[in-house]
């Protein structure tokens, strides 16, 4: 028997069974349409942060004191502005360093209140991190020099206390304490659950009046090039270490990050497929039983065809390709609806979803095997059927 | 050369760990283009003969040779080809593929052969007009009556050009006039086509036409009248 005949015979009997295969099919659609959907949400997850943390700046390294790990409670800072122009020193361009100072203020302007992040800085905010200003200016060196009670607001900051009004040259009031707003920055949006938006930048010397401390919470470089990222904040952590040797210092590099939560989330991924993969698994259980059914039903037409020339491989062959075009048209189809999930849930919903060729491949593919592995059991079982016997079934 | 061969044929089954011996030695030669009928009662192993003979199943000691070739010698793949070329199958319930069309169920025989589609086609309604039913073609068996679903299986069997067309109580569901028309178009093709025709029935009537009856019972050839 020619192969196109068994793919036609294979057709037919799927069409005369048509809401039986169908069915049997659903399982596969099912399976595979979430395989696709769950990693098209995975990967697009994974690239919305990955996006989220390149907006940061490229080039960053943070310093922080303390050890990078998991498990460890957060350090409390021995840093302070001295270490600050000890690292400057270090880095040898001083102005690729900035500080932070942080802590969450009430800021007032006659009625309005908003709770933000105050942040103490400098004039070199720019020059490592993306901050576009949207009016007024950047904090100065004169401002830190001299202690300014002087703030550059986040957009959200501004809208709530303004509205629409230009708040340069205007006044707001940080835990009880006049500043004047000089300058705006433009909406950057949200980094790892942290509004950048919300923050009122104001000189650190200011800052650490403002919180009656010493110390800086975290030092930032921007580095010249991708290439001397990781050299020089080793270089920054081992003139610390050497500084303080009791203490522990870590340079956080946007790979580092990058690297951590991609492997983090690439995990789940995985773990979404493969949760997907069970249910495309059960599906081919459902292709199995109902083969094995088909099977039982058909035991007087595979006497007949086995009477009238039918060999044992006519037989098995035509089974196997009937389990193999239930599961792969069952694929075709999920497939179809799987991009077609996920182009929905990206157009309507928050939740970013990315949809990935491997994926496609994989879940046609184990679709396709999943068909030949658990159809081999019935077509062998059709294929071996004892002519005598199978024609005197009921 | 004869159509069937057999000497000391015997075949015996285990059912529930007792041995049941269907055939106990037959010895039988069927020429070709002969009119035969295999009668006798129920459980008298003539329809394990059939069986035999129509290379459903191997005997468990004796010689068959089909067609001149030693059916021992045979592995089932070659069996099922030589099912294919040499006999074709009437069976009592026609055994039709229902949701097929006559023409394609007449067709199928050369499906396994690998004959090509517009020749099975062809050939299939040459058999189909030589059963009378060239305006059933497109039909379902659904939509047929059992005289004509039987003619159906007849043009089946005859479209690969069988040495032999074995027929298992082929009237055994119709009725009288039905019965009347499918034994006259065997009887015309063993005429005209020299095809040889093996009928196996408990009917007297039915075989009376035929030119030589073979009697079993309890598993041998009681008598052979020709």
């Amino acid at each position: 028997m020619r192969t196109a005949e068994a793919f036609r015979m294979a057709l037919e009997a799927l069409r005369v069974n048509r809401l039986r295969s169908a069915l049997t099919m659903l399982g596969v659609i099912i399976g595979v349409s979430a395989v696709v959907i769950l990693v098209a949400i995975g990967t697009g997850a994974k690239d919305a942060i990955e996006d989220e943390i390149s907006g940061l700046g490229s080039n960053i390294i943070l310093v922080v004191p303390g050890q990078l790990n998991f498990q460890a409670a957060p350090t409390q800072s021995r840093l302070d502005l001295s270490d600050v122009n000890y690292v400057r020193r270090v880095v040898g361009d001083p102005s690729r360093v900035t500080v932070s100072v942080q802590s969450g203020e009430n800021i007032r302007v006659g009625r309005n209140e908003a709770f933000v992040t105050v942040v103490g800085t400098d004039e070199n905010i720019p020059n490592v991190f993306e901050r576009p200003l949207k009016r007024g200016r950047y904090l100065t060196e004169t401002d830190v020099d001299t202690r300014r009670r002087v703030a550059v607001l986040g957009s959200e900051v501004s809208q709530q206390l303004f509205g629409d009004l230009d708040p340069v040259g205007r006044q707001a009031t940080i835990a009880g304490v006049r500043f004047r707003v000089v300058g705006v920055y433009e909406k950057v949006g949200a980094t790892f659950g942290v509004a950048r938006d919300r923050e009122t930048h104001i000189p650190v010397t200011t800052a650490q009046r403002l919180l009656g401390v010493q110390r800086v919470n975290g030092i930032a470089i921007g580095a010249s090039g991708p290439d001397v990222i990781d050299s020089l904040g080793q270089k920054v952590v081992d003139a610390l270490t050497s500084r303080y040797p009791d203490e522990k210092f870590s340079a956080v590099t946007q790979t580092q990050l990058l690297g951590t939560i991609g492997t983090v989330l690439g995990m789940l991924t995985g773990v979404l497929a493969a949760i997907a993969g069970i249910s495309l698994l059960v599906g081919g259980v459902g292709v199995s039983n109902i083969m094995l059914v088909s099977v039982r039903e058909r035991t007087k037409e595979i006497g007949l065809r086995k009477a009238l020339g039918a060999r044992q491989r006519d037989v098995l062959g035509q089974f196997l390709i009937e389990a193999v075009l239930l599961t792969t048209i069952g694929g075709t189809i999920g497939i179809a609806l799987g991009i077609g999930g996920s182009l929905l849930i990206e157009a309507l919903s928050p939740v970013p979803a990315s949809i990935t060729l491997w994926s496609i491949l994989l879940a046609f593919g184990v679709s396709a095997v999943v068909g030949v592995f658990f159809g081999v059991a019935p077509a062998r079982r059709a294929g071996r059927l004892d002519p005598v016997v199978a024609l005197r079934a009921e | 050369m004869s159509a069937f061969e057999a000497a000391g044929l015997t075949r015996s089954y285990q059912l529930e760990g007792v041995t049941v011996d269907a055939l106990r030695g037959v010895d039988l030669t069927i020429g070709d283009g002969e009119f035969a009928a295999i009668v006798g009662p129920s459980g008298s192993g003539k329809s394990t003969l059939m069986h035999l003979l129509g290379c459903l199943d191997r005997p468990t000691s004796g010689v068959l040779r089909v067609g001149g070739v030693d059916v021992s010698t045979l592995d089932d793949t070659q069996l099922a080809e030589l099912r294919n070329r040499m006999i074709g199958f009437v069976f009592q319930s026609f055994h039709l593929l229902a949701r097929t069309s006559a023409l394609d169920n007449v067709a199928l025989p050369l499906v396994y052969r690998g004959v090509a589609k517009a020749d099975r086609r062809k050939r299939a309604r040459a058999a189909l007009e030589a059963v009378g039913l060239a305006h059933r073609l497109d039909h379902r068996p659904s939509q047929m009556s059992g005289g004509e679903q039987q003619r159906v299986a007849i043009a089946r069997a005859l479209v690969g050009d069988p040495q032999v067309v074995l027929a298992d109580e082929p009237t055994g569901n119709l009725d009288t006039r039905n019965g009347e028309e499918v034994m006259g178009l065997l009887e015309r093709l063993n005429a005209d086509q020299g095809v040889a025709i093996v009928l196996v029935t408990h009917e007297a009537e039915v075989a009376n036409r035929a030119r030589r009856q073979i009697h079993v019972r309890d598993g041998l050839i009681e008598r052979d009248v020709a």
